[in-house]
């Protein structure tokens, strides 16, 4: 009697578990379907040649969202090349050379740099680094989209310092001291042995920065000026761009249900969905084909 | 079984807790309870307003937000607000979803606004012609020397689609009121989403140059006079300039509710046009009707 009930009870919890398990591909599954059903109708409302147009107004029907696209890209791929060395280059430092005494140190305060706000980041990144930028590089403006991404680049770094150390952390230290025991220095150990056993790891924390920055809205919203242009040529990053979500974060609370502009603000939302769908694939591939080829090593 | 009894008591728990939480939403009784929501520029003073009228008759609960005249007009539609703070008229197709939704907006022409062209405090430039700050905004003309200014690049800062001082701006001033008139933005208008976003780049910006409702403006920034000839008058935004019309950029501001509103609404609306409530109008940099009907 006491053991049925044992195993009623644990089938209860286990159901709850699986339930909460298969949840959130069942939350997914709506997003997708809801962004889906409102995003779509845009293709209907907008001929695609205007849809992938160069001019981006709205409120006079003109629906180009390439320069969207390729704001978002600019500020993005801006952000990564400065987060990436910077965040690689602490976690190498935590994981490989700091002392405990200032690991203790240094963690907590990355860890409170991922709890700021983007908006209070926003806020410096206008009253301070935009106005910086705009006399230490002699620009037009500093609401551009490299003020945007040196602010993503810190909003993502917390991400890509956290996630690259627990790579570097899972190293067998056999490998270390093996490299150690060569004659190997610090450096060469970890340069030539710790950071290309945690590549996969790398690569992931990478792709997760890019997964953050793209999907970032408030900071950029402030300091990149969010004017549509079509970015030119690699002067663009040092002129003004706008986001995909800045524009989505701006333009919906106005806009009226059904009409052709909010068809085109929800199309907007599945490029974003795919373009993260991407990222995460990319990385789970790429963090699958290093472990097969680690495994054919071993066998 | 003893884990399973705190468990159920969990749940039961946190089941009475929802049921409380939610039925203390509906404490506050409707009928003294003002929603008011729309227009940013309007919102500082339909705070000020509903603290002064909340002063007076302590029994009335107004709460003011912001958002734009779209969001205020879209939520008095589908009846969320009593009031919606609007700075520009009712669209005619908002109109026919609040009618075909059973609502018939009412209009109330509450303050007057004149929306100020600013430049840095530094920049040589007084005085600009509607002319000349539609080429700008076009994209026609890119450097302050050829409106008189140094060699500089000129940096265009504007609200963001969604704000009604950017609609009331693109049809006044960049189309100069023709409806015919197609000409937009520059695609390389900077877009800030908020009126201090714009006051702040300006202050620092020599390059830049922006417009905001006069309500404001700050004293970082040099407001320019504006003229419709290019010989002139060249004329400052000021409470007399705008009430007298010599000021070309200027507007009325509204406050729409719906026909059926409850008579407390009426009431405040009502006091809003006070002379009382008026000063106030005149105190936060708009410029009151009462003097304005006067004058007529």
């Amino acid at each position: 009697m006491k053991l049925s009930r044992t195993t009623f009870g644990e089938r209860i919890i286990n159901s709850l578990i699986i339930l909460a398990g298969y949840s959130s591909i069942l939350f997914v599954g709506l997003i997708l379907v809801f962004l889906l059903r409102e995003g779509l109708p845009a293709l209907n409302d907008v001929p695609l040649k205007d849809l992938f147009g160069s001019r981006w107004y709205p409120i006079e029907k003109y629906f180009g969202i390439l320069p969207l696209i390729s704001g978002s890209i600019l500020v993005t791929v801006g952000a990564i090349l400065i987060a990436v060395p910077f965040g690689i280059g602490t976690a190498v430092f935590l994981s490989e050379f700091s002392p405990p005494w200032l690991r203790n140190l240094l963690k907590p305060i990355i860890e409170i740099l991922a709890g700021l706000p983007s908006v209070v980041l926003g806020f410096l990144g206008i009253q301070i680094v935009a106005p910086f930028f705009r006399r230490f590089f002699d620009l037009p403006t500093g609401l551009t989209a490299f003020t945007g991404a040196v602010l993503l680049a810190l909003i993502s770094l917390p991400t890509i310092v956290s996630i690259a150390e627990d790579a570097l952390n899972t190293v067998p230290p056999a490998y270390r001291q093996g490299a150690l025991a060569l004659g190997a220095t610090n450096w060469q150990t970890a340069w030539g042995v710790t950071v290309p056993a945690a590549r996969s790891g790398l690569l992931t924390a990478l792709m997760l920065g890019v997964g953050r920055s793209i999907g970032e809205t408030m900071a950029v919203m402030m300091v990149t000026g969010n004017a549509p242009v079509l970015p030119g040529g690699l002067n663009a990053l040092f002129m003004p761009a706008r986001t995909m979500t800045a524009t989505i974060a701006s333009e919906m609370g106005e806009v009226a249900t059904g009409s052709p502009h909010y068809h085109v603000l929800f199309f907007i939302g599945i490029i974003l969905f795919l373009i993260s769908l991407v990222v995460n694939l990319v990385a789970s591939s790429l963090t699958l084909r290093s472990r097969k080829r680690s495994e054919r090593l071993l066998s | 079984m003893k884990r399973i009894t705190v468990f159920v008591i969990v749940i039961i728990a946190m089941i009475l807790t929802a049921c409380t939480a939610s039925g203390s939403d509906q404490t506050p009784p409707p009928s003294t309870y003002i929603q008011n929501k729309g227009s940013d520029t309007i919102v500082n003073l339909a705070l000020a307003w509903a603290e002064e009228y909340q002063r007076l008759h302590p029994e009335v609960r107004i709460s003011v937000t912001g958002g734009g005249s779209g969001t205020g007009i879209t939520a008095m539609i589908s009846g969320t607000v009593d009031i919606a703070n609007a700075s520009r008229q009712i669209k005619e197709e908002e109109m026919q979803a609040a009618l075909a939704n059973g609502i018939e907006p009412v209009e109330h022409v509450v303050a007057r606004d004149a929306i100020a062209v600013i430049v840095h405090p530094q920049n040589p430039v007084n005085q600009l012609t509607i002319d000349q700050i539609s080429l700008i905004y076009q994209g026609v003309i890119n450097n302050w020397q050829e409106v008189g200014g140094e060699n500089r690049p000129i940096v265009r800062l504007s609200r963001e689609t969604n704000s009604g001082t950017h609609v009331y701006f693109l049809e006044e001033v960049i189309r100069k009121g023709d409806h015919n008139n197609k000409a937009i933005f520059s695609a390389d208008t900077l877009l800030l989403p908020s009126s201090e976003g714009i006051i702040a780049e300006v202050s620092d910006n020599p390059n830049a140059i922006g417009y905001d409702g006069l309500g404001y403006v700050t004293e970082h920034v040099k407001v320019l006079a504006i003229g419709t000839q290019p010989q002139g008058p060249f004329v400052l935004p000021s409470i007399e300039t705008v009430n007298s019309g010599a000021y070309p950029i200027s507007r009325d501001l509204y406050m729409y509710t719906r026909r059926d509103a409850p008579p407390l609404v009426g009431e405040y609306l009502n006091w809003i046009l006070s002379p009382q409530a008026q000063d106030i109008v005149s105190r936060l940099g708009f410029v009151p009707i009462v003097t304005l009907s006067a004058g007529n």
